[in-house]
């Protein structure tokens, strides 16, 4: 691409760039930019780096806490969990690339992600994932799960950071627009954490990892647009992950880091070498001049353009304390990394790019940030739903075949087929993962008696029938997980993601969403402290379920006293904490066995409520119960309710479950009707009367509502089915669905 | 008791040897980096699992020609006790210490699970501390674990007990369920599961312990 290139409106709107905006930008260079310094703005400006739909409802989170150590604003979040540990940790979103190819997309998710977190100076210990796919009967879906699956496990595995936990639904929403949203847990010192900004004037500037080549270019840009059917040739925009070079970029990073050498750093992520260098001299408050023939490139004649653009994986930039230079390179070099010195930074605030010996980009850096698009889109409330009342919703004709239907549904079927594809151990610290279907992972903290416990969760359809109790929802369910493996909740990362924001209905579900999460993470004290947004998730005008994923983290003060499903023995009695009314409105017994989403059908009623104040009540009295080792399994009660929840422990322990009924609740809504707030307990016989009634005193619903022991899975007048059947049919799925030939 | 692990770039169970070696000999082990060119003098070596090189080209085939191996070979002769887990087992095959080769899983998966094991010699350098106890679960978690060598080797490791470690279901295909073996004259085991991550109840279990205290009680 030549320097010669004339701008014109049609240039300026390939960019993706509105009128008023190129008039912003005309107005503070005081002349025409040339080609590069508009690809510039254009990404520093795209939905995906300036937030520009979003940036003021995001303002409303609650970022700070007793524990909080660095809210967003940084690659990932840092908390503190005592001792000088900090935990980092983000979450991030790979949408886009991961449904045009599925492989690279989600390995490179993976890789971005786990960048985020160590170029903070944590090494990652945990990696998670939520993941999205259409329905299975759609043609995409099963080489978009093999595809993802193998993406994740080929690039996590081969760092060597345990992929732990997860979650995977299937809906026809995602038709058009798969989910992969990657979340990384990185430990680091507190007294060791690296921030981006790049302080002071004259420092050197230095490039480290891969070769920059053409791939990738404007893939912010491509995460910034709806898709339609001819987004198939916006493959070459995917990069490729290289998960050697990952992993030695950790390790050499992580060397360094144990220096004093480095001032700034940051990872070359969305929009690689512009948003890195553009956004540490930000911060920083000072200009960075850039010799683009110092670059490593792996391509020859690459323009400015490409270069600034390109998107190839695991580069960082850094700013390193004049004389560290040699102690870089030596350290970079034993990894046999490449590593230049690229340029400096100035006291011009100005990104000064050369090239071939001329000034190819002469802008004030100021100006990207600070007048990046802050958008007030307008958007419409989703209209209340009417509630279900569970009188109103018919019993199964047969609580046995609807008991094997729920436990085989794609979302509640076992997702052994995907997570025995991850390496869930390596790094020796592994407590609890997939493996065992809790509520939350647990990974130690490496050589101490405590451990961090992780989670990520979201139920679009409650978000979609009512974006505000949905968010609401999806974080008090991450409470939840948390407390029921005994850890304090301390924090979240998010995922936001949804469709169009220029369609008011579509703004007005993240504009939902974030209100009702904010309203929990307020009431629960439990900030968020990173996260990222992924909107235009829009295929052809048909939007993805709203699905605002959340990460959430915890700590376990020792080790020794935490909670699993898989502790429940025969002869326990199973006590159900929280109260019960039968709510089966967006619930998954509506969905499967009453068929309310089916198109011809249509019934969307009001999700569950969530109430705060006795949600933070009950997550403490379960915190309580586990360290005080009176209770043996601990589980939420959450998609499909009390039968769901009594189906798994039996899984995990071995032990079969049965439940009794409930005088005030008809039937089918007290077995499966999803109530919020709720922990199913087994709990040994001499411990159950305390328990009980301690709860009472604290103004908290419990009571006995089974027993666990025996080869069945029951409830008194409803279903009886042997554990293996009810196993076999929960396992069966994914399987036999992935073996299926089309 | 001195014990020492081998790191390639891009080893990533470095940490699991380091620490299951630390928590049974009370004493760290020598990280070694592959660029030396002697090992230093200790009692047992551990050749770590992870992506040595990426598994570029084939698994553990780059590592295989490290400057540190013709040290490990000469060592080996004179009877240094060696283990490889996982790719430390791709690593010797590739390196001719051990016989046979690992191909691609059978599913062509990468897979990771506890993997029940049966004990095939309980009188091997690395299984008299089982005390005759057969049964065993470590965690597999790999890609490259179809165990594969002609028919003679397989005869001539078969007569000679070489095979100490079986699938009890078998997971990628390998021929006789074979898990692990060792070299003719005993001190070099190779196998793909890992003992390194069963060495505590927290983590996998404890299976894995026994096999470190029969080395290293065996010297």
């Amino acid at each position: 691409m030549s320097k010669k290139i004339k701008i014109t409106p049609e240039v300026v709107k390939e960019h993706g760039l509105s009128e008023g905006e190129y008039e912003i930008i005309l107005d503070r260079l005081g002349r025409e930019p040339n080609i590069n310094e508009l690809g510039i703005f254009s990404v520093m400006w795209s939905e995906h780096c300036s937030y520009k739909s979003s940036r003021r409802h995001l303002g409303k989170f609650l970022t700070t806490g007793k524990r909080v150590i660095q809210g967003p604003g940084e690659n990932a979040g840092v908390i503190d969990i005592g001792d000088n540990h900090a935990i980092i940790f983000k979450m991030e979103s790979h949408n886009h690339p991961s449904y045009i190819e599925p492989y690279q997309g989600a390995a490179t998710g993976v890789g971005g992600i786990m960048r985020d977190v160590f170029t903070m100076g944590a090494r990652p210990i945990a990696n998670m994932n939520a993941l999205r796919f259409g329905e299975p009967s759609h043609p995409k879906t099963k080489s978009l799960v093999a595809g993802v699956v193998a993406g994740i496990g080929g690039y996590g595995n081969c760092v060597g950071v345990p992929t732990v936990g997860g979650e995977t639904n299937f809906h026809a929403g995602y038709n058009g627009n798969i989910l992969v949203n990657a979340m990384c847990v990185g430990l680091a010192d507190q007294d060791k954490v690296f921030y981006s900004a790049a302080k002071g004037a004259g420092n050197p500037v230095f490039y480290v990892g891969s070769k920059t080549g053409r791939d990738g270019i404007h893939g912010a840009t491509m995460a910034s647009a709806e898709f339609d059917d001819d987004s198939e040739e916006k493959r070459p925009t995917v990069q490729v992950g290289d998960p050697f070079t990952e992993k030695l970029l950790i390790e050499a990073c992580m060397e360094l880091m144990a220096t004093d050498a480095i001032i700034g750093i940051q990872d070359m992520g969305a929009a690689g070498l512009t948003s890195s260098s553009v956004e540490m001299a930000d911060k920083g408050g000072v200009g960075i001049e850039i010799n683009l023939d110092k670059v490593p490139q792996r391509e020859t004649e690459m323009t400015p353009y490409e270069m600034m653009l390109s998107e190839s994986q695991e580069r960082m930039l850094m700013v390193l304390k004049p004389g560290k230079e040699q102690l870089a390179f030596d350290i970079f070099n034993k990894w046999e990394l490449d590593v230049a010195q690229i340029g400096k930074t100035t006291d011009t605030g100005r990104l000064v790019l050369k090239h071939k010996r001329k000034t190819v980009c002469d802008i004030p850096i100021a100006p990207l940030g600070d007048d990046a698009p802050n958008l007030d889109r307008p958007h419409v409330p989703t209209p209340q739903r009417d509630v279900l009342a569970a009188s109103d919703a018919r019993p199964p004709t047969d609580y046995n075949d609807a008991m094997l239907k729920i436990m085989s549904c794609p979302d509640v079927a076992s997702k052994r087929w995907i997570w025995e594809q991850y390496d869930r151990h390596v790094m020796a610290d592994t407590m609890d993962s997939s493996q065992s279907g809790g509520d939350a992972a647990i990974v130690r903290v490496h050589g101490t008696n405590k451990a961090v416990a992780i989670t990520t969760d979201c139920t679009p359809r409650y978000c979609y029938a009512d974006p505000v109790e949905g968010g609401r929802q999806v974080v008090a369910e991450t409470y939840r997980n948390l407390c029921s493996v005994g850890a304090e909740p301390i924090a979240i990362t998010d995922c936001l993601n949804f469709g169009n924001p220029e369609r008011p209905e579509i703004m007005g579900q993240f504009v939902g969403c974030v209100e009702g999460m904010n309203e929990a993470c307020r009431a629960l004290d439990y900030p968020v402290v990173s996260g990222n947004v992924s909107l235009y998730n829009e295929t052809n005008g048909v939007a993805i379920p709203p699905t605002p994923a959340v990460g959430g983290v915890g700590l376990i003060d020792d080790v020794e006293k935490h909670a699993t499903l898989a502790g429940a023995k025969a002869g326990d009695t199973l006590v159900l904490i929280g109260k019960t009314e039968g709510w089966l409105g967006s619930s998954l017994y509506g969905r499967e066995v009453l068929g309310h989403e089916r198109p011809d059908v249509a019934l969307f009623y009001a999700p569950p409520p969530v109430d705060l104040a006795s949600e933070k009540a009950a997550g403490a009295y379960v915190r309580r119960l586990i360290r005080d080792r009176r209770v043996t399994a601990v589980h939420d009660c959450s998609d499909g309710g009390l039968a769901v929840s009594a189906a798994e422990m039996a899984f995990s322990s071995g032990q079969g479950t049965s439940l009794k009924g409930h005088g005030d609740v008809p039937l089918h809504a007290w077995l499966f009707g999803e109530d919020q707030g709720r922990y199913l307990l087994a709990v040994d016989e001499n411990s159950v009367n305390p328990v009980i009634s301690t709860a009472q005193s604290k103004g908290l619903e419990a009571r006995i509502v089974g027993k666990v022991g025996g080869d069945n899975v029951s409830a008194d007048g409803a279903y009886d089915l042997t554990l293996s059947k009810l196993k076999d049919a929960n396992e069966g799925w994914l399987p036999g669905f992935m073996a299926e030939t089309a | 008791m001195r014990t020492a692990v081998i790191v390639f770039p891009a080893s990533n169970c470095d940490r699991d040897a380091q620490s299951a070696l630390a928590k049974i000999t009370g004493r760290d082990p020598i990280m070694v980096w592959h660029r030396e060119t002697e090992l230093p003098d200790v009692d047992f070596v551990v050749i770590p699992g992870g992506f040595s090189y990426g598994d570029y080209l084939r698994s553990g085939a780059i590592a295989a020609r490290s400057e540190i191996i013709s040290d490990l070979k000469k060592k080996v002769e004179k009877g240094l006790p060696v283990a490889g887990f996982c790719n430390g087992f791709q690593v010797l095959t590739e390196a001719g210490i051990l016989p046979g080769a690992l191909m691609r899983n059978k599913s062509l998966k990468y897979i990771c699970k506890p993997q029940p094991l049966t004990i095939v010699n309980s009188k091997s350098r690395f299984t008299t501390g089982y005390n005759g106890q057969k049964d065993v679960t470590f965690p597999i978690a790999h890609h490259d674990g179809n165990y594969y060598a002609d028919k003679k080797t397989i005869d001539r490791l078969e007569k000679n007990g070489q095979v100490v470690f079986r699938y009890n279901g078998n997971p990628n295909g390998s021929i006789n369920d074979i898990a692990g073996i060792t070299n003719e004259a005993g001190n070099v085991l190779g196998m793909m599961p890992h003992p390194e991550r069963a060495v505590d109840p927290l983590h996998g279990g404890t299976d894995g312990i026994e096999l470190f205290k029969s080395v290293l009680g065996a010297l």
